[in-house]
């Protein structure tokens, strides 16, 4: 493969999976909401 | 308070079916193609623009519109986009986000049912030893219905029945059943397609033949990822960009609002729409750009891939190479291409199971076998003729009004009815709610001004897409006199059948005038169906107001 498009797929690639993998791992780590008190108004 | 008891089991549940809506056959098949045919490497950075300008921001307007139109009980998008405002007509543009998933489940379920009958015969070694041309004709006889590649009577409308009664089952076990779906699939669908992407990665060279000796798969990704930046400044590229993002996501379906309705209103949207967002994106960038591509050019070289690539390769040319690693590895990389296909290819389908089933339970208080049944027997009815007379263009007329038109028109309206008439102010703090991500202040912006700019473009420039797409040169030809020369590809040729119409006035063998003749006749009854569907839609709508105004809900 040439340079510019091995770099080009490289950091295209790696950043989306990256990305991916982060978002992903924000979800998998964030508390879960509690329920809304029913005796509340809302 | 929900009518509906249904909810969704997990979040992972829940972002998995999402990104399952939006991963499709699309994402291994027409993201590659678009990419070659636009600028190579070059392509990414307007498709990546486009992603962050317009894809993100309909991901988020969807999700919010959804959720809030869930707070009240509503599970698709006529009562979803009425309660954000209250002008009647809302209702009826709602309408788009039933009537396209039925239209479009019509017809794809019947590619999923192709990607079933070719993982069977993957493992059955049919292809073993075919050369490329009977691979290709073997296509051609299965979507024959009068034709059977195995001993069952017209294969190809058994299978695509089967494929219906399938969704139809999972989805009468409502949202836990597509739930259950997408956590087996997805994770499924990825693991086959990283399997067969280091493949394509490590293929190199070992492929050649005495008939392709420069066959290289090395060539197939540098063609794929060499910039060409000199194509960033032809509209045509940024256009096609546009247009794939937004077919990839699946926005402008309403699919997306069904699925957000069932999420508590102080969960959040935010972070699950850019995972769910990100993870097509993994599945179209690194997975589908190396696998067709390469593989293709590894066997058969670049100058057939140029020549060649396109949605049939899937199936008229996989499996010829598949071939060439022996009948154990052939038959496992069938089972998985075909299986990531299916996969792919049901999550979707049954996503566009839900916003029915979802209106039909609010509105009829219908339960989720009726809703599941009736879903699927619509389908049937409206899906047939897309079957049976496939090579008349039914089709890919469908294709085209459902799965193309309506998609940009529905999207174009909700995106102004959310930013400037629901309201930026409350649409934000919409999104923002329960949030686990600060969403960056900019998309303020971006969503009232940006997003509906951007996709006004997409509908222009379907509509008027200017011959062999030379945007700039047709431009200058209006200063010259010369007017606007309209593509056969255009909104306005396709309405007028101009393109077919050439084609007549052109032919002189008898048969093809007959064939011709047929076409056009079979083309205006797809778009009579698929007016019956909306109409018939629409009057449910209308019969549901009625009943909610009777009953004081309005």
């Amino acid at each position: 493969m040439n340079t510019s498009a091995l770099f080009l797929m490289i950091i295209t690639q790696l950043s989306v999976t990256l990305v991916t993998i982060y978002f992903f791992f924000r979800v998998l780590t964030s508390k879960p909401k509690k329920e809304p008190d029913p005796y509340s108004d809302e | 308070m929900s009518l509906s008891k249904d909810s969704w089991g997990t979040r992972i549940g829940l972002i998995l079916a999402m990104a399952g809506n939006a991963v499709g056959l699309g994402n291994f098949l027409r993201f590659p193609v678009q990419a070659v045919n636009n600028g190579g490497g070059a392509f990414i950075i307007p498709y990546i623009i486009c992603f962050l300008l317009m894809g993100i921001p309909l991901l988020w307007i969807e999700w919010a519109s959804g959720r809030f139109g869930g707070k009240s009980g509503h599970h698709s998008t006529p009562f979803i986009l009425n309660k954000m405002d209250k002008r009647a007509f809302w209702k009826y543009i709602g309408v788009f986000g039933i009537f396209t998933n039925i239209a479009v489940a019509g017809y794809y379920c019947y590619i999923e049912s192709w990607t079933m009958s070719y993982m069977i015969h993957s493992l059955a070694g049919t292809f073993d030893k075919m050369t490329q041309v009977q691979v290709a004709e073997f296509f051609n006889h299965y979507i024959d219905i009068s034709y059977s590649t195995t001993d069952i009577p017209f294969e190809a409308v058994f299978f695509y029945v089967l494929c219906i009664l399938l969704n139809t089952w999972i989805l009468s076990r409502g949202l836990k059943g597509v739930e259950t779906a997408a956590k087996i699939g997805m994770p499924l669908l990825i693991l086959f397609g990283l399997f067969l992407a280091l493949r394509g990665l490590t293929l190199g060279t070992s492929g050649a033949s005495a008939e392709y000796p420069d066959a290289n798969a090395w060539d197939g990704l540098n063609f794929l990822w060499t910039p060409q930046f000199d194509s960033l400044s032809n509209p045509k590229v940024w256009l096609a960009a546009a247009g794939q993002i937004f077919f990839t996501l699946s926005v402008g379906m309403g699919t997306i609002h069904c699925f957000a309705a069932y999420v508590k209103p102080k969960d959040d949207i935010a972070l699950n729409a850019v995972s769910a967002g990100f993870m097509n994106e993994f599945v179209e960038v690194v997975l589908g750009s190396l696998i067709v591509i390469p593989i293709a050019a590894g066997y058969l070289g670049l100058d057939w891939v140029k020549e060649n690539a396109g949605f049939g390769m899937a199936f008229q040319t996989m499996p010829f190479l598949f071939e060439k690693w022996g009948p154990i590895l052939s038959a496992i990389a069938g089972l998985m291409w075909f299986g990531l296909l299916f996969f792919a290819g049901i999550t979707s389908s049954l996503a566009m199971g839900t916003p029915w089933m979802g209106f039909m339970q609010d509105e009829f208080k219908w339960n989720r076998p009726q809703g599941a049944w009736s879903f699927g027997a619509l389908v049937l009815i409206f899906g047939l003729p897309t079957v049976l007379y496939y090579e008349y263009g039914i089709f890919d007329e469908y294709d085209y009004w459902a799965g193309t038109v309506s998609l940009v028109v529905f999207a174009l309206a909700e995106t102004i009815l959310f930013a400037w008439i629901f309201g930026i102010d409350k649409g934000w703090k919409e999104i923002n709610q329960g949030g686990d991500i600060n969403v960056p202040g900019v998309y303020r912006f971006i969503l009232k001004y940006i997003t509906p700019l951007l996709l006004f473009f997409v509908f222009m420039g379907s509509l008027v897409t200017p011959l062999n797409n030379e945007w700039v040169m047709t431009f200058q030809n209006l200063f010259t006199g010369e007017g606007w020369a309209l593509d056969n590809s255009s909104l306005i040729n396709q309405l007028t059948n101009t393109g077919l119409k050439q084609q007549l006035a052109d032919a002189t063998d008898a048969n093809q005038i007959d064939l011709l003749e047929q076409k056009i006749w079979y083309i205006n009854v797809a778009r009579v169906l698929l007016l019956i569907l909306f109409i018939f839609i629409s009057a449910m709508v209308y019969k549901a107001y009625q009943i909610r105004k009777k009953e004081g809900r309005i």
